[in-house]
């Protein structure tokens, strides 16, 4: 069976798997129109500006929108079906993520209920799935998600 | 030329055959499509003078491979739509003077893959990085994605989201070249397996091999043809996002909404003057959204609209009347088979004729919403 694909940060995105290793969602803002953003790149794209920093989400989240997959990607065949999932940040940017801790149905995923990051090992990296909201940060096995 | 000046599609055709093609490679497909444009247009190679098609394989194999020598190259490409923008570039360079005739060609082994490209990003550009670590694997798990908060916003119903299916099935059934002509039923559809739920196999479309190319010239050569020419009234492109996950709203395509804007005010146009629609439609809910993105209907209202029998045979406002990507044909890259049949449609010739439409209106999709080029055709001049 084929890996999972293992993200493969860039300078410009390399913050983010280092907030990801240390268990923080990190996320940027802007310095000039105070806008947060994902995913991660060196300008403002609400306005342009170079002057961006990085910060600490808080790693609340809410389901926006999902499918579940049937077709494996390959690496997932042990997986099918899962879901691929977009949350909405506490903060407003969305990505892409796996929603770990819940079954894969339409009864179980309802959009906008509320969701936490915990994060998973990936090759070199952790990567941020999201589940149920708990009390205190989880580490959860690849498996899980 | 004056920037006003009228462009034409002179010349349409598609491949000899599609479907399941394993003996031609991608580049076979473009030079096939690419022949019986140029014949169809009347023309011969020696008469071409610019080139576009999109990166793989790319105007510079393809122009090589026919003989031409082009003096105006373009390889935008920006997924399916990519055909659309040929089409709006090729008009301003023929207005600018930069060619005179111009051949745009498709061809992909979408189904068979010979010589043909991969799907998946790279791990370091961000699809890599951000999409593809959580199971994403082509259009079934990303371009579905954003339908579940349609539904829930806007009401739409499984049923009302199959009935797309079955619509186009309708125009199909009467289109001998196309892949699935049955009748089929909303329970058909909902009975079909899952894929990417809420999306079922007869929801998505088809993967097939084939290829199609267009020849594009000033009106001024209009009476030059053996076909009727199909005036370019207006053109409009556009993007989004390159990841589904950053569309700006999910309910709704910027791209589709700004791309129609464009075309429909270059051409001087309203919905009313519509009498034929193409909107690409990889899966069921890209024709919803595109209704609704070229204001044909109000936001919500689409799912219904289809389900009450609107664009159907013998409905008001003929929509996909090959049968679509979901019944018809889809190599990858549709684009080119949506302006094929509005060029057939224009010239009377279609084998699902819809009546004498006066204006098609071609809207074309790339990528998962991340691309749009929307086209103004019409019987006569502006």
């Amino acid at each position: 069976m084929a890996a999972k694909p293992v993200p493969e940060p860039t300078p410009e995105t390399q913050p983010f798997w280092d907030g990801c290793a240390a268990g923080e969602l990190r996320i940027q803002r802007c310095d000039d129109c105070g806008r947060p953003y994902f995913y991660p790149r060196p300008v403002c794209p609400s306005c342009g500006s170079r002057a961006v920093s990085w910060f600490t989400a808080s790693g609340r989240a809410t389901l926006y929108s999902y499918v579940i997959n049937h077709r494996p990607a390959p690496g997932w065949e042990d997986d099918v079906p899962y879901a691929i999932a977009v949350v909405q940040l506490e903060e407003g940017p969305r990505m892409m993520t796996s929603i770990a801790g819940l079954p894969a149905t339409p009864e179980a995923l309802e959009l906008d209920m509320p969701l936490q990051v915990r994060f998973i090992p990936r090759g070199e990296v952790s990567l941020p799935v999201f589940g149920p909201v708990t009390a205190a940060p989880v580490q959860v096995a690849e498996a899980a998600s | 030329m004056s920037p006003a000046a009228g462009v034409i599609i002179a010349g349409a055709a598609e491949t000899g055959q599609l479907g399941k093609l394993p003996g031609h490679s991608t580049l076979a497909l473009h030079i096939e499509g690419a022949l019986n444009a140029v014949a169809d247009a009347g023309l011969t190679l020696r008469d071409i003078d610019g080139i576009a098609t999109v990166s793989a394989p790319g105007p510079v194999q393809v122009a090589h491979a026919l003989g031409i020598t082009p003096s105006w190259i373009d390889g935008t490409g920006v997924g399916g739509t990519s055909f659309l923008l040929h089409v709006r570039h090729a008009a301003a360079a023929i207005r600018a003077g930069y060619a005179r005739t111009v051949l745009i060609t498709h061809g992909e082994s979408g189904r068979s893959r010979v010589g043909a490209g991969g799907y998946r990003p790279g791990p370091s550009a961000p699809p890599g990085q951000f999409e593809a670590p959580y199971g994403t694997f082509g259009p079934t798990t990303t371009f579905t994605i954003p339908a579940l908060r349609y539904m829930k916003d806007y009401g739409l119903t499984h049923e009302q989201l199959a009935y797309v299916a079955v619509a186009q099935r309708r125009w199909a059934a009467k289109n001998p070249r196309a892949a699935f002509r049955d009748p089929i039923t909303v329970e058909d559809v909902l009975a079909s397996r899952m894929v990417a739920y809420p999306f079922h196999l007869l929801e998505c479309c088809l993967v097939t091999d084939g290829g199609g190319a267009l020849v594009v010239t000033a009106a001024d050569r209009a009476a030059d043809f053996p076909k009727p020419a199909v005036h370019i009234l207006g053109t409009g492109e556009s993007s989004e996002t390159p990841m589904i996950s950053q569309m700006v709203d999910f309910t709704e395509s910027q791209a589709f909404r700004l791309a129609g804007r464009a075309a429909f005010a270059e051409a001087g146009i309203t919905t009313a003057d519509v009498g034929h629609l193409m909107i690409y439609d990889a899966f069921a809910h890209v024709p919803i959204y595109g209704l609704e993105a070229l204001g044909f209907v109000a936001k919500g209202e689409a799912g219904a609209f289809i389900a009450d029998g609107n664009t159907e045979p013998g409905g008001p406002l003929p929509l996909n009347t090959n049968g679509g990507g979901l019944s018809y044909t889809h190599t990858g890259m549709y684009g080119m088979f949506a302006i094929q049949e509005g060029v057939r449609q224009l010239r009377g010739e279609a084998a699902a004729q819809a009546g004498e439409p006066a204006i098609s209106v071609v809207l074309g999709n790339g990528g998962m919403f991340a691309t749009s080029g929307v086209l103004v055709l019409g019987r006569q001049p502006r």
